[in-house]
């Protein structure tokens, strides 16, 4: 009983997080300018992030832990990096 | 004592960390101080400013509403997106004069306003004290002030200033 | 399955109902992001997942490995502390970024600097504010 709810669950969650990076991607792709590829990019990291936690829960296997902390740090310097070259690198000063 | 631990938060902070990451142990345990001995040295040599924390029990009172106040805003933001353009929403940008001068306690309202959905930190001048919001849902001007002014900045500046 | 059939009834619905709360926060946030029409509004719309969408499923994991586990596993908790600080940080910086370069294009519906008396009464006095570096960037 409690597999089939938790089965269950987890699969709606796996759903749902796969549908949410896909919107995250089509705004990373649509734009329209460079900051909303930026924020797309950045939901789109967190969103995977959680994907591998779920994952991790599924399995059972707490290496996945490890990977979206991983995936959390690398996005955090990513998106920080390109907000900063946003700030200072296309705007002729 | 201040020369040897110069920031002992930072120091357990780092030791849970680092036992939460591998697992409890004797071994572990001198591992992960020694890691955070050396880590602790580090930060005192780039001299950051201390952080001064006055009152220990408001900080509780603040946690619990900011707590509090996401879940609410994450269920009026959530609502907004899902009723889609059937009701009129008005956003915007707004500007805030603050007395919070503490820069400390200016990180902590920054995380504040901007981990809770609804109201994005855009902009702070230094210069005059003021700050640029960007709230999603700007109805009226008057509560998202009174707000930002009563409910967080004064009780910050109870534990900073 | 074979692994969850030992986990008590309650736990699996307080588990469910948690990964139930946190991937549809961080659906709709995604859907948000989608859906709304200008920047500044999208910048509201990750807020959802980052918050408690990202809390909830912490809270889910750390309840399944602890009862899986039957001793207390916490270490699910770094994520949700390392995003509630991260977070902010980005979203900061996508955001002045942003106000950055639309004030250098001129374009509309985005605040001015400041009033231009309060420039030249102020900024002159402050050496390290990054508002008097970004007065440099505005076109007059």
């Amino acid at each position: 009983m409690s597999a089939a709810i938790l089965l269950w669950a987890i699969t709606f969650a796996q759903i749902a997080l796969a549908i949410a990076m896909a919107l995250a991607l089509t705004r990373m792709i649509k734009g329209p300018r460079a900051q909303d590829r930026v924020l797309g990019l950045d939901t789109l990291y967190v969103n995977s992030m959680l994907l591998l936690l779920v994952f991790g829960m599924r399995t059972g296997n707490t290496l996945y832990f490890e990977a979206s902390l991983i995936i959390g740090i690398l996005g955090f310097v990513a998106t920080v990096a390109l907000a900063k070259f946003l700030m200072r690198g296309e705007v002729i000063e | 004592m201040n020369r040897i631990f110069p920031h002992p938060l930072l120091m357990i902070f780092l030791i849970i960390m680092w036992l939460l990451l591998t697992h409890f142990s004797l071994g572990q345990l001198i591992v992960g101080s020694a890691i955070a001995f050396i880590a602790v040295q580090g930060m005192a040599a780039l001299q950051p400013d201390k952080p001064r924390l006055k009152r220990w029990d408001l900080l509780l009172k603040l946690t619990g509403i900011v707590l509090y106040d996401i879940v609410r805003s994450n269920i009026a933001v959530a609502r907004i997106i899902l009723q889609g353009g059937k009701r009129a929403r008005k956003s915007g940008f707004m500007t805030i004069p603050l007395d919070l001068r503490d820069s400390t306690g200016l990180a902590a309202l920054a995380v504040i306003i901007t981990s809770t959905p609804g109201t994005a930190w855009l902009d702070y001048n230094a210069a005059r004290g003021t700050l640029l919001l960007h709230v999603f849902d700007l109805v009226d001007e008057t509560v998202w002030l009174d707000l930002i002014k009563n409910r967080y900045e004064y009780l910050l500046r109870e534990i900073f200033e | 399955m074979n692994h969850f059939d030992d986990l008590p009834l309650w736990a699996a619905c307080l588990i469910a109902a948690f990964l139930f709360i946190g991937s549809g926060l961080t659906l709709i946030g995604s859907f948000g992001l989608h859906r709304l029409r200008s920047f500044y509004d999208r910048i509201h719309a990750p807020t959802l997942g980052t918050s408690w969408g990202t809390a909830a499923i912490v809270l889910a994991s750390i309840t399944c490995f602890s009862m899986l586990q039957s001793r207390p596993v916490f270490h699910e908790i770094l994520i949700g502390i390392f995003v509630t600080l991260t977070t902010p940080v980005t979203l900061m910086l996508l955001g002045r970024a942003a106000l950055y370069r639309d004030r250098v294009e001129n374009n509309p519906g985005v605040p001015a600097l400041d009033p231009p008396e309060g420039i030249l009464d102020q900024s002159s006095q402050t050496d390290k504010s990054e508002s008097a570096q970004q007065d440099d960037g505005k076109p007059e």
